[in-house]
C-alpha cells in the first residue's frame, strides 16, 4: 500500500481541509509535484543544490564517547546540523522553492517557530532571488532573536504574530491568511510534514534524503541495519525524513520523541501523540491537543520548534499502526541532553534535537542487549545558547 | 415530497416577491449569549432574512482581525457549540427566522458529526456552513445533514475552476456562499470588483441561490451586489458595530438600526 492514498489520507489521518479559495491551487500543486518526481531535469537541479549548496551528503558519525557513557548503545549521529544554515530544514526549502519557481510564483511566505525553517526559507529565497516574508510568533521573535536577525540579513521580512499564543500555531494561521489573500502570486513553504495535502507528502519526500543516506551509510559501516532510529518530533519533518527510507525494514524500530514540556501530567506540554485527540487543524486530520469542545490548546516546550499542538498526519498513522513508537521528554531532561552531547562529543545540539539525545539515556536502560541507534541530529544549538545560559 | 427547511422556504418566498436575501453574521456569545439572542430577534424585525451564527474557534484561519477578536471574546465567555445549539432552541420559542451555524470543522468533529447534526436539527437549526470542510472531506456530513433536512452550504471563490464549480454546486444545499475576494473575512472600503462575472457564470449552472460575502460593509455595496446575486452576507461590519456599542444599554437597538440601513436597500 502506498501512503498517502490518492486523496492525501494516511489511514484516517491527513486529507485536505482547506478554504475553497486554496483548493484549486492545492490541486495544481499536487499535480505539478507529482510530475516533478519523475522530471529528470528538476531532480538534477534539486540534487545539485543539495550537494553543492547545502552540503549533502551529511556524515553519519559514530559518537564513541557518548556510546561509552551510555554503555548499552552504539550511537550514530546523522549530522543534519552540519548542513548550510545549521539544520535539516534546508532540504525542504530548497525543494519547495524550486517547485514555486516551476509554478511561476514570485513571492514566498513561511511560518517559523524556532526560526530554523524561517532561516532556511530566507536562505533559499535569497539564493533564487525571490521575495520572502516570514510569519513568526511574537514570543518566538523574542526567544530566537539571532535567527530573526539572520532572516533579515538575507533580505526577508519577519512579521511578528501577536494573535493567540504568539507561537508557531498562530504564525501558521497568519501565514495561511496571507496565502488565501495572495494566492495568485504567492507560494507557501510549509516547514513540516503538516498542512493540507500534498504538503505532508511533499515535505516528507524532500526530507527523505536523510534516511536514504543514513541507511546506505550505516550498511557500509556496520554491514547491517540499525536496531533503532531516534528523532525529535514537533510537526515531525526530521523524524519522517529519517524514518521513511526504513519504513519497510520491519526490524528497525522507530522512536519519535515529543516535548513533554513541564510534564505530561500538566497542561504545559507539546505532546499530541501522547496526550492528544483526533481533530482537524491547519488543513489536515491528525492528533491534536484540544479541549473536549474542540478548541485547540496552547502547547508548551522550551524548544520553540516543538511548540506546536499538532503533529504531522503520517506520524499519527505510524503510531496507530504500531510502526513507530512515540515517547516524550520534558524541558529539564532536554537541557540535560543538550549538556550531555556538548560534553561527550563537543557538539551543541539544538534544544529540539536535545529531546532525542535525552531519550538515549532512557533507551540505554531499556535495551536488553547492546544495540545500535541512529539519532537524527536535526540542528545545531548556537541559536539557543543565549536563551538557555541562565538555565544551565 | 421533500420537506423544506426555513432557508429553502425563505428563498422561495423572496424569489416570488422578486427580492434578495440579506444575511447577517454575528459571533454567538460576543459580547454574551443573552445579547446574541436579543440581536437575532431584533435583526428579524430589522429586515434580516437569514442569520448566520458564528461558533467561535481558537484558530479561525479564514477570518480577518474583526472576527478573530470577536471569537476570542466569545471564547472568554466559555461559549461552546453545545451552548449555541441550546441558544437556537431558546430562540425558536420566539422566532422562525432561518438560522445557519457557521463553524470551523474541529468543534463539529469533536462533538461527533452524527450527534451534532441530530442536536442541531432538533434545536431548530436550518443550515451548516463550514469554511474548512470542502465537499471532498465533507461527504459524510453532507449525507447526515440531508437526512435531517439541514442545509449544507458550500463555498465558491474567484479561484474555483469550472470543474470544481460543477461538483460543488451539486453537493450544496440551502444556498451557495460565494466568496467575493481571495482573502479573509473583514470589512473593506472598496467593493470587490471582478467577481460578478464569476457569480453569473455559476448562476447559469444552477438554480440554487448564490449569496455573496466577505468584505461587504456599506448599503452601496449591498445594493450593487444584490443586482445580480441572490443574497448578500454582512458580518464584520455588524460585529464592529456591536463592539462600538459594548457596555451600552442601547447596544441591541443601535446595532439593529445599523442593520436596518443595510437591509432597506434590498
Amino acid at each position: 500500500m502506498s501512503l498517502p492514498d490518492k486523496t492525501g489520507h494516511f489511514g484516517e489521518f491527513g486529507g485536505r481541509y482547506a478554504p475553497e479559495t486554496l483548493m484549486a491551487l492545492l490541486e495544481d500543486l499536487e499535480r505539478i509535484f507529482h510530475s516533478l518526481k519523475s522530471d529528470k531535469a528538476f531532480q538534477k537541479e534539486f540534487q545539485h543544490y543539495l550537494k553543492e549548496y547545502a552540503g549533502r551528503p551529511t556524515n553519519l558519525y559514530s559518537a564513541q564517547r557518548l556510546s561509552a557513557h551510555l554503555k548499552t548503545l552504539k550511537v550514530y549521529l546523522k549530522r543534519e546540523d552540519l548542513l548550510h544554515t545549521g539544520a535539516h530544514k534546508i532540504n525542504n526549502t530548497l525543494g519547495q522553492v524550486l517547485v514555486a519557481k516551476k509554478m511561476g510564483k514570485t513571492r514566498i511566505i513561511a511560518e517559523t517557530g524556532a526560526g530554523q525553517h524561517g532561516v532556511a526559507t530566507a536562505t533559499a529565497c535569497a539564493l533564487m532571488g525571490l521575495q520572502c516574508e516570514i510569519y513568526m510568533g511574537a514570543e518566538d521573535v523574542e526567544r530566537q532573536a539571532l535567527n530573526v536577525f539572520r532572516m533579515k540579513l538575507m533580505g526577508a521580512k519577519v512579521i511578528p504574530v501577536e494573535s493567540g499564543s504568539k507561537t508557531l500555531k498562530d504564525a501558521m494561521n497568519e501565514a495561511i491568511r496571507d496565502w488565501v489573500t495572495n494566492v495568485q502570486n504567492t507560494f507557501y513553504i510549509i516547514g513540516s510534514v503538516a498542512g493540507m495535502h500534498p504538503y505532508p507528502v511533499m515535505v516528507r519526500d524532500f526530507q527523505a534524503v536523510i534516511g536514504r543516506e543514513a541507511r546506505k551509510q550505516f550498511l557500509i559501516k556496520e554491514k547491517k541495519l540499525p536496531d533503532y532510529l531516534l528523532a525529535c518530533i514537533g510537526g515531525g519533518s526530521n523524524a519522517m525524513g529519517l524514518f521513511h527510507a526504513f519504513y519497510t525494514d520491519k526490524k528497525v524500530k522507530m522512536i519519535g520523541v515529543e516535548a513533554a514540556g513541564c510534564g505530561l501530567n500538566t497542561q504545559q506540554h507539546a505532546a499530541p501523540l501522547a496526550k492528544g485527540k483526533i481533530g482537524v487543524l491547519h488543513g489536515s486530520k491528525s492528533l491534536l491537543m484540544q479541549t473536549p469542545d474542540g478548541q485547540i490548546q496552547i502547547a508548551h516546550s522550551i524548544a520553540a520548534g516543538l511548540d506546536y499542538p499538532g503533529v504531522g498526519p503520517e506520524h499519527a498513522y505510524y503510531q496507530q499502526s504500531g510502526r513507530a513508537e512515540y515517547v516524550a521528554v520534558n524541558d529539564h531532561e532536554a537541557i540535560k541532553g543538550l549538556k550531555l552531547l556538548s560534553q561527550t562529543e563537543g557538539i551543541i545540539p539544538a534544544l529540539e534535537t536535545a529531546h532525542a539525545i535525552a531519550y538515549l539515556e532512557k533507551l540505554a536502560k531499556k535495551v536488553k542487549k547492546k544495540s545500535t541507534v541512529i539519532v537524527c541530529l536535526s540542528g545545531r544549538g548556537d541559536k539557543d545558547v543565549a536563551s538557555i545560559k541562565d538555565l544551565i | 415530497m421533500k420537506i423544506m427547511n426555513r432557508i429553502d422556504i425563505k428563498f422561495k418566498a423572496l424569489r416570488k416577491a422578486k427580492k434578495k436575501a440579506f444575511i447577517a453574521f454575528i459571533t454567538a456569545g460576543d459580547p454574551n449569549l443573552k445579547t446574541t439572542k436579543e440581536l437575532v430577534l431584533a435583526f428579524e424585525k430589522a429586515g434580516v432574512d437569514i442569520v448566520e451564527l458564528g461558533v467561535p474557534f481558537s484558530d479561525p484561519l479564514a477570518d480577518g482581525p474583526t472576527i478573530q477578536s470577536s471569537s476570542q471574546r466569545a471564547l472568554q465567555q466559555h461559549v461552546t457549540l453545545e451552548k449555541i445549539i441550546q441558544l437556537v432552541k431558546d430562540i425558536r420559542r420566539y422566532s422562525e427566522i432561518p438560522i445557519a451555524l457557521m463553524t470551523y470543522y474541529n468543534p463539529v468533529f469533536a462533538m461527533g458529526e452524527a450527534v451534532f447534526v441530530k442536536k442541531a436539527a432538533q434545536a431548530g437549526v436550518d443550515g451548516v456552513i463550514i469554511p474548512d470542510l470542502p465537499p471532498e472531506e465533507g461527504k459524510n456530513l453532507i449525507k447526515l445533514t440531508a437526512a435531517y433536512q439541514l442545509a449544507m452550504v458550500q463555498f465558491l471563490s474567484p479561484t474555483t475552476t469550472l470543474a470544481r464549480t460543477k461538483r460543488i454546486i451539486q453537493s450544496a444545499s440551502g444556498f451557495i456562499y460565494f466568496v467575493s475576494v481571495t482573502g479573509v473575512t473583514g470589512a473593506r472600503t472598496q467593493a470587490p470588483v471582478d467577481f460578478m462575472s464569476h457569480v453569473k457564470k455559476a448562476q447559469r449552472l444552477t438554480k440554487k441561490p448564490i449569496c455573496v460575502g466577505f468584505g461587504v460593509s456599506t448599503p452601496q455595496q449591498v445594493q450593487k451586489i444584490a443586482q445580480s446575486a441572490d443574497g448578500v452576507i454582512v458580518g464584520s461590519a455588524i460585529i464592529n458595530q456591536i463592539l462600538q456599542q459594548k457596555g451600552k444599554k442601547d447596544l441591541v437597538k443601535n446595532t439593529a438600526q445599523f442593520v436596518r440601513r443595510l437591509t432597506k436597500v434590498l
